[in-house]
């Protein structure tokens, strides 16, 4: 079965550590602002949302891009971003409609959530199990998931 | 079932690639009119400055990847369009016959009614051909002047100031990329330019081009001005490929009019992509977009009506548009310039080059510009496209607009962050 985050908002208590963890392990910095996975505050609600891509079948970053440089990773069923195709053109970031796809200056490219090869790297450091990697079924981001599935803004199936 | 796919671009390819994953039997041919590899004109300023060969601007970059989906790819022209007989005359090989046809052979030039414009140093920048022209002789300190400084002008002048031209950019508008953004993004884009050394003439056209001697020409402006340029590169707009299609079979506006089906007007021939006059998610009409997701969706959702008909209907495409300009990120989407009665939202920070507007219509987001901010993006669209009511989330947004991912994770993402 895949797997795939699980984020439980309830849990975060902000500390940033997935954020820490992820632009480490991707950008080899620690710079919150260079991570894959973002944690946005809610103050009236006291609530810490952390946020990212849910590797969506619907793959409009994927589909969009005009030189093939996103394709799918056939067993985690992450979309990857190859950096020796990507031209930086951007068009991703705009076709994806969670904004979880974003250009880099330093490089040039685009950069998303790639799953770590099956270890997120979030994951290990979130020391409250607000993220998880898990069975896809139930999770939040299965639910963010089907939203992208029933959601195709630019179609409808008729019955 | 034979689906003849005349073009080679985006949403062909799309098309393509959707009939091939419903139908594993269907035959599928594409008909690609300039002897190249399905390629995309998008990538056309990276090889322009060298980031990528030929290769890198295809479509599609994997080995045999059209034959290993048994998709032919013909390299000839259509010139015509026998709806009767459903039929295609190719250029060189006779004829096709089709029981399913899609329309996706883009956009062309613009050419402009300019005294002395048929030059040989005179280019578009629109085809790999063209490209390979511009790099002949847009060398290092020659001098360059670009006509158009629309969206497509505009990618061309960030290729040609980093391959070090002296750049000379003449705009017919007030500002640049009048149709993509309002008077201060423009200007912050101007004002960037000119500050990275580039020369931005807006308002300004140009009225005859003169061959001062073997590789140089006088571009002689209304203002009165005259240039000296090695290259003229014409980036005066585009307008959808429909030269091919004869008679009054197929219903032309200002491009080929499709229904909510990608239907044209005439049974089993259908249109996607630049070429197509299809629904405009926010205004609800018909209009040519000429963008690259449109191209895909449009596409994807012709292909699935030429499996099976009326099987899918086309919501409308949304306007967006990204953009680089010499390092200075900017995009709009939607309905920029607001609606009649809407609230409108907007920070404006010259000295840093940066520029947020978000236009409302009521209790939903509808348009948005951006200038010089560069993340989540594409939760813009997520709001508009959702037409989610932002209820509380839209005070917040007046009061900072920069909170628009807090406003998406709300409205749209309830499920998943648990916000209300």
């Amino acid at each position: 079965m895949q797997k795939s985050l699980n984020i439980d908002p309830d849990k975060c208590t902000g500390c940033r550590q997935c954020e820490m963890a992820c632009s480490f392990e991707k950008e080899g910095v620690f710079n919150p602002s260079r991570s894959r996975i973002q944690v946005f505050e809610f103050h009236h609600e006291g609530r810490f949302v952390p946020y990212t891509c849910t590797q969506c079948s619907e793959a409009w970053c994927m589909k969009a891009c005009p030189v093939d440089a996103i394709r799918t990773d056939g067993g985690l069923g992450a979309k990857l971003v190859n950096d020796d195709l990507c031209v930086g053109c951007k068009v991703c970031t705009i076709a994806c409609p969670f904004g979880t796809i974003n250009y880099v200056p330093d490089t040039g490219k685009v950069a998303k959530c790639d799953l770590c090869d099956g270890a997120p790297k979030c994951v290990e450091a979130c020391p409250t199990d607000a993220i998880t990697f898990i069975d896809a079924a139930a999770t939040g981001m299965d639910r963010m998931r089907k939203w992208a599935a029933t959601n195709n803004p630019a179609s409808a199936q008729n019955a | 079932m034979h689906h003849v796919i005349i073009g080679a671009g985006a949403a062909a390819v799309s098309a393509a690639e959707t009939l091939r994953q419903h139908s594993k039997t269907d035959k599928i041919t594409m008909i690609s009119a300039e002897g190249a590899n399905p390629y995309s004109r998008m990538a056309i300023p990276y090889l322009l400055t060298n980031k990528i060969d030929e290769a890198g601007t295809h479509l599609r970059q994997r080995p045999n990847y059209y034959d290993s989906l048994n998709i032919e790819v013909i390299k000839d022209v259509a010139v015509s369009l026998d709806c009767a007989n459903q039929s295609v005359m190719l250029e060189n090989g006779g004829a096709l016959s089709y029981d399913r046809c899609l329309l996706a052979t883009g956009s062309v030039p613009l050419k402009p009614k300019i005294e002395g414009i048929n030059n040989s140093r005179v280019h578009n920048c629109w085809t790999l051909e063209d490209a390979r022209s511009v790099a002949q002789y847009a060398q290092a300190d020659m001098p360059v002047v670009l006509m158009g400084a629309g969206f497509i002008g505009s990618i061309i002048l960030e290729a040609l100031a980093l391959r070090g031209v002296e750049l000379t950019v003449v705009e017919h508008q007030d500002r640049m990329v009048p149709r993509m953004m309002g008077e201060k993004a423009g200007g912050l884009l101007k004002g960037w330019c000119e500050y990275k050394g580039v020369r931005i003439l807006t308002s300004t056209d140009i009225v005859r081009v003169e061959q001062r001697s073997e590789t140089r020409l006088n571009i002689h402006l209304s203002t009165g001005d005259v240039l000296d340029a090695g290259l003229l590169i014409a980036a005066a707009g585009v307008k959808p490929n429909t030269a091919f299609l004869q008679g009054d079979q197929i219903v032309v506006d200002h491009g080929v009019l499709v229904d909510e089906f990608m239907l044209t007007s005439y049974e089993n021939v259908f249109a996607a992509g630049d070429v197509a006059q299809a629904l405009d998610f926010s205004s609800g009409k018909r209009e040519v977009q000429a963008i690259q997701p449109t191209a895909v969706e449009h596409g994807h959702i012709a292909a699935m009506n030429m499996l099976r008909a009326s099987s899918v209907r086309h919501r409308g495409s949304l306007v967006m548009n990204v953009l680089d300009t010499l390092g200075l990120l900017s995009c709009s989407i939607g309905i920029w310039q607001g609606v009649e009665g809407g609230d409108m939202v907007e920070r404006f920070d010259p000295d840093r080059y940066r520029y947020l507007c978000l236009q409302f219509d009521g209790e939903k987001l509808v348009g948005a510009t951006v200038v010089g901010h560069r993340d989540h993006q594409g939760a813009l669209r997520g709001l508009i496209e959702g037409r989610y009511l932002l209820g509380a989330f839209k005070e917040v947004l007046m009061k900072d607009p920069n909170k628009i991912m807090e406003a998406y994770l709300a409205v749209a993402q309830t499920d998943a962050t648990l916000v209300r």
